[in-house]
């Protein structure tokens, strides 16, 4: 019975897999002409059992959301990033498996029985804590938005990829679930003088940024927990910084030491990475915050409209890291009228907000682009403001209005403006 | 079914008896209960375990080990050990960071952010090249190695000399070229973007000067 019941399993996902080959994607129904209400093999016949899959995993149908790299961006994979698939997320929850990755010296895999972090320098008692020390301190969970400073990095010169993933996957979001670092600092005793405090990873690039102590009293946490479940591997497992607001490379993953002191460390990621060079030479350092940006995520190139004329539902995401999402508009002529689009909620600082507007297309050609604002009054700027006052040298902190061109057999594109 | 709910039954009969057994007595009475101070976690490492994990410098030179190396020396090392992806001078295997050069290059059309034309501090060189360096070999380097090999980027940037000896005494006092060309983030200042225009935005009309299609870099699934 149950070796019958598996080859007929076996035979079905085969013929879904041969469909997925011949029309490069694995959608549900598509290879196949055969009519819904037909009888179906699920409705006939058995399914698994509760032991086949300890730890579950997404639906063979949705084989094609996954993270994806560029593999042009980077010397090596393994110091490099990947990217979220945000076209085909809903909410403004990032499931862990999906969470865009970006490691200096690869994926550390961390035994942690022999993993500690370290807290000393300018304190009255320096302490070494266990994952198990940690877990018994009060903890919280809060949701934060990660971003690299990177993302949307390759825009600066002009349309450069054509997808919502790679123009803006560089962004996650998630429940952190972890000690903050104030109630470290405090079992520590920070001395008077203590004004930074350096962060460092047990990778094998021993990632290290310094934090003003302003911002690690404030809302920091040493997190060990992702979306309910432990970090996992790419993500810092077994802990890691949460700086919420601020750039993903202060976000220290495998972190195994804070050291305090009384002055920054101008470690490479904060002088040869991770500085802004302007036009004029100059360059930005301690370009901490991660601006107020937004993205629409359908329409986009990965979700066109496809001679879908009518309904439709514009939806897109929102963040900032100086707090609150406070609004997001629309426009569909290239920035010259704006509509105000709905936030779904919950609206949570420094976290990823859903924002969506119904619209009815008639095949009409179409410049789409969405801005937002947060509660500090900060409005998205254009690129021709950015630009006037950074130039194109920057690489990160690329915040501007994007724009999709909706063509009109419902084709989508990612364009730029004058 | 059956199973299952006969397994209910035996240990609410289990946890009854227990409570039963234990009687509450003791001491752990609601009336009695005070919050609690967080305290004895965490153990107190000792100096040689905070040695050991310690190896950060910074630009006044506080953490540079006692040691030493010329760029003579460093040469050898580089060749060794580095220039597989840096190249023998620094200039950089296909996309891998180019070291050396660059000078001036900062507000051309592509800058060459290098060691030489671009890092505002010296200290930076030996606390990366410690404990990252070489990829996928970390930490592998003695002091008197990230000494030489640190001297022999600073000669190949022409800040140093080929034999100057650098150690914990003057490492942090080489002053690197475009450190005065660092500031901080002033964005609030400088972008402080507050206007919300909804109407007649634009002055000119819009017209379209890249799509990403045209460029055809985007990466597609095989």
């Amino acid at each position: 019975m149950t070796s019958a019941l598996n080859r007929r399993r076996f035979l079905a996902a085969g013929a879904a897999s041969a469909g997925a080959v011949a029309t490069g994607t694995l959608t549900a129904g598509a290879a196949k002409a055969a009519s819904p209400f037909e009888m179906k093999e699920w409705n006939q016949y058995l399914g698994a059992g509760v032991d086949d899959e300890p730890y579950g995993t997404p639906s063979d149908y949705e084989a094609h959301v996954v993270r994806r790299n560029v593999p042009w961006l980077t010397a090596d994979s393994v110091s490099s990033i990947n990217f979220t698939p945000l076209a085909d997320l809903e909410g403004f929850i990032t499931p862990n498996g999906l969470h865009f990755e970006r490691h200096h010296g690869g994926r550390a895999i961390v035994d942690p029985a022999e993993h500690r972090l370290m807290i000393h320098g300018l304190v009255e008692k320096p302490l070494v804590f266990s994952l198990e020390d940690l877990k018994r301190l009060p903890s919280i969970s809060r949701f934060y938005f990660i971003e690299c400073a990177a993302n949307g990095g390759m825009e600066w010169r002009g349309a450069q990829l054509n997808g919502c993933q790679f123009t803006h996957g560089m962004v996650s979001c998630c429940q952190y679930t972890g000690v903050k670092l104030s109630t470290l600092m405090e079992m520590v005793g920070v001395k008077p003088n203590g004004k930074w405090v350096m962060a460092e990873g047990a990778d094998a690039a021993g990632m290290n940024r310094s934090i003003p102590m302003e911002k690690v009293m404030d809302d920091c946490m040493i997190a060990w927990a992702q979306n309910g479940e432990a970090l996992r591997p790419g993500q810092g497992y077994p802990m890691r910084l949460v700086v919420p607001g601020f750039e993903g490379n202060m976000w220290v993953k495998w972190i195994r030491r804070l050291e305090i002191g009384d002055l920054p460390w101008f470690a490479r990621e904060e002088t040869s990475k991770y500085t802004d060079l302007l036009a004029d030479g100059r360059a930005r350092m301690f370009t901490w915050v991660q601006d107020c940006n937004s993205v629409i995520t359908r329409p986009s190139p990965e979700k066109p409209w496809l001679d879908r004329k009518g309904f439709h539902m514009i939806s897109g995401l929102a963040w900032s890291g100086r707090g609150a999402v406070k609004g997001v508009d629309i426009s569909l002529d290239g920035g010259n009228s704006w509509i105000p689009a709905d936030l779904e909620g919950p609206v949570m600082p420094k976290c990823l907000t859903r924002f969506n507007l119904p619209f009815e297309w008639q095949g009409q050609e179409m410049l789409i682009q969405s801005r937002a604002y947060d509660d500090t009054g900060y409005v998205q700027p254009t690129f021709a403001q950015n630009r006037s006052v950074r130039g194109v040298n920057s690489i990160y902190h690329n915040n501007s209005i994007h724009t999709w061109h909706i063509k009109p057999d419902g084709k989508v594109e990612n364009v730029q403006l004058v | 079914m059956f199973s299952w709910c006969k397994m209910m039954k035996s240990q609410t009969i289990f946890a009854v008896a227990a409570l039963v057994g234990l009687g509450f007595v003791g001491t752990a009475l609601a009336q009695d209960y005070q919050r609690p101070s967080v305290s004895g976690i965490g153990s107190v490492p000792s100096e040689a375990q905070i040695a050991a994990w310690d190896i950060d410098v910074r630009p006044d030179g506080l953490g540079l080990p006692i040691g030493s190396g010329t760029a003579e020396l460093g040469e050898e090392i580089f060749a060794d050990r580095c220039a597989q992806c840096h190249g023998d001078f620094g200039e950089g295997v296909d996309r891998w960071p180019v070291l050396t050069g660059g000078q001036g290059s900062l507000t051309e059309h592509r800058p060459e952010k290098t060691i030489g034309s671009y890092w505002p501090y010296s200290s930076t060189l030996f606390d990366y090249i410690y404990r990252a360096m070489p990829y996928g070999e970390a930490k592998s380097l003695t002091p008197d190695e990230v000494y030489a090999i640190s001297a022999y980027l600073l000669a190949e940037n022409e800040i140093v000399e080929r034999d100057q000896v650098l150690n914990q005494d003057n490492f942090a006092q080489i002053k690197m070229p475009n450190q005065a060309n660092f500031f901080a983030d002033d964005r609030s200042k400088s972008e402080a973007y507050t206007e919300r225009c909804m109407t007649n935005c634009k002055t000119e009309p819009v017209t379209i000067v890249s799509a990403a299609p045209e460029l055809d870099v985007t990466p597609e699934d095989e």
